[in-house]
């Protein structure tokens, strides 16, 4: 498709979203409203609460701390997720002892912790970046096994039938491999970074993306919630949009139709 | 060495003298699948290739061909026997040999150039030094024009002739090759042939060469080699080529005596193809 085309057919479909919403919440069908405003707000209000917190210039603030927290539970997550991934796939006996625990870490609902996260690290940041990052780590941590054990076997015999040593195999042929495996999920990991951060905010803070729709929240602020929820959300796309871009510039070698969004 | 060995005739000067490149003595391979008996793809067999020596195994699909070379890559230990390399016994990996799989073994994530440059680069080779005798190899097999294509975006035939580079660039004594020519079409396998013999002429590697096309394995070769269908393969027989070098391969199939070697190595390999066509048909 056209992506001029693309992207008015996508703008189309806000269009009517935001219509219904409105034509809902503000005309009287039958001597009722459809979306009552209490409950929904109306996008024209929700959109006057958007301008207002970037006038004011509060939200910058708030949005740093949720792209700190985010940023540093995808990285740290990462590379624990790289390190473990390689050391369980290249030995197997660690991973043999390890597997119900991973099992058993990875089967944990996350949102279980983050008060122990807060009474162990407190309420700022790394708290909310503890959360984020248990849930990277094993999204990255199982892709990047995966990568490594699906090498495939005679390209591993052609690499060592060239001399490659061990740390030679690493460089040239499991790291690219598991490095692949690991972009495949790019966008789920950074995703559940967000959802670490903005989860820990919304559980106990004093500023973030979470914090500020917890807060209005508390006082049935609906404008506010849906208007925290509208920046949350156009702040995805413009991460995922970052992410399709490095992963389009790394992964050049892979086939097109093969190329999966995790 | 096998009772069907058939004995070449005496006026035939074979490269007789001259050590021998690989020695295979009496090896055995047997494969273990859990739950399943113990598969045994290669019997107790014997392989000598003689320094220099072009050799070309032919059997029916499925014999174990593969199995051998990578024995002698040392991919493979076997269960019985040796395998000896330059009169020493061999210990893991063949280090004096290049081997080109029979399947796709390019790094998907390195371009054609980067795909050879690599082979030298393992061996301490700096990256301009390997990067330039890469494209002269990749220019040699007729790649120069897709130097910086990534595997995916390469044909089948084209993936085989940067392996070949690859192989080639490290300057091996033994080449091991199985079926380096499958995915080509026929003008493209002899033109591919030409230029394998006139790279071997150069430097006289051994090769153990892999094909199920005889009128191939004959224009090349110095010898073929049949071998039985499996399972418990074995080779069968051993057929001396006299055809005078060097030979262009196109022009080597109207020669006579080309006629009378392939009558010849047709009649034992028919049988064994029948054998194993006969054992997967109801
Ligand atoms: N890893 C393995 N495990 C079990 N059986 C195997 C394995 N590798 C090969 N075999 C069996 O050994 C036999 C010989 O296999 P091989 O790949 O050497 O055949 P081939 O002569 O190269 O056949 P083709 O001409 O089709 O390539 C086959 O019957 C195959 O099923
Ligand atoms: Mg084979």
């Amino acid at each position: 498709m056209h992506p001029v085309r693309l992207l008015f057919l996508q703008f189309l479909v806000a269009l009517a979203v935001i219509g219904i919403w409105q034509i809902g919440s503000t005309v009287e069908i039958g001597g009722d409203y459809l979306l009552p405003e209490f409950f929904f707000s109306t996008p024209v209000e929700v959109g006057k609460r958007v301008w207002q917190m970037f006038a004011s210039g509060m939200i910058w603030k708030h949005l740093s701390i949720t792209l700190t927290e985010t940023v540093l539970a995808f990285f740290i997550g990462s590379a624990g997720g790289v390190v473990f991934g390689f050391w369980f796939a290249r030995k197997p006996v660690v991973a043999a002892v390890f597997d119900p625990y991973v099992k058993m870490a990875n089967a944990l609902p996350r949102v279980v912790l983050a008060p122990i996260f807060m009474l162990w690290l407190g309420l700022g940041i790394w708290s909310k970046v503890a959360l984020g990052v248990t849930l990277v780590f094993f999204i990255v941590f199982f892709n990047v096994y995966q990568g490594v054990k699906e090498v495939s076997p005679v390209v591993l015999a052609n690499a060592r039938m060239m001399g490659m040593n061990e740390r030679q195999l690493f460089r040239s042929v499991y790291w690219p491999s598991a490095l692949s495996w690991m972009f495949s999920s790019l966008h789920t990991a950074v995703g559940f970074a967000l959802v670490g951060a903005v989860v820990g905010e919304y559980l106990g803070s004093a500023a973030g993306l979470g914090y500020l729709i917890h807060q209005a929240e508390g006082v049935f602020d609906v404008t506010g919630v849906f208007a925290g929820m509208f920046i949350l959300a156009a702040f995805v796309l413009v991460i995922d949009w970052g992410v399709s871009g490095i992963e389009r510039r790394l992964l050049v070698w892979r086939p097109q139709p093969a190329a999966d969004h995790g | 060495m096998q009772t069907a060995v058939q004995r070449p005739p005496a006026h035939i000067a074979l490269p007789d003298a001259g050590p021998l490149a690989v020695a295979l003595n009496d090896i055995s391979i047997s494969f273990a699948v859990p739950g399943r008996p113990v598969f045994k793809a290669v019997a107790p067999t014997s392989l000598h290739v003689r320094e220099g020596e072009f050799v070309s195994i032919v059997g029916p699909t499925g014999c174990g061909k593969s199995t051998l070379l990578n024995a002698t890559a040392g991919l493979l230990r076997p269960a019985g026997g040796t395998v000896t390399v330059f009169g020493e016994r061999l210990e893991g990996l063949n280090a004096k040999a290049g081997y080109l799989f029979q399947q796709d073994a390019l790094m998907p994530w390195k371009t054609a150039l980067d795909n050879v440059a690599i082979a030298l680069e393992v061996g301490g080779t700096r990256r301009e030094e390997a990067r330039a005798q890469a494209k002269e190899w990749l220019r040699k097999v007729g790649l120069a024009r897709f130097v910086d294509r990534y595997p995916h975006e390469l044909s089948g035939g084209q993936r085989k002739r940067v392996g070949l580079a690859q192989v080639l660039v490290r300057g091996p004594k033994i080449l091991l090759m199985d079926e380096p020519f499958g995915p080509l079409d026929a003008q493209t396998r002899q033109i591919m042939g030409t230029l394998l013999l006139n790279l071997w002429a150069q430097d006289r590697k051994a090769v153990m060469f892999v094909t199920h096309d005889l009128e191939e394995a004959i224009a090349l070769s110095d010898r073929v080699v049949i071998m039985s269908a499996g399972p418990e393969a074995r080779i069968i027989g051993d057929f001396p080529i006299d055809l005078a070098r060097p030979r262009d391969t196109a022009d080597i199939r109207l020669d006579p005596r080309f006629h009378e070697l392939y009558r010849d190595i047709w009649n034992q390999l028919k049988a064994e193809v029948v054998k194993t066509y006969g054992e997967e048909t109801p």
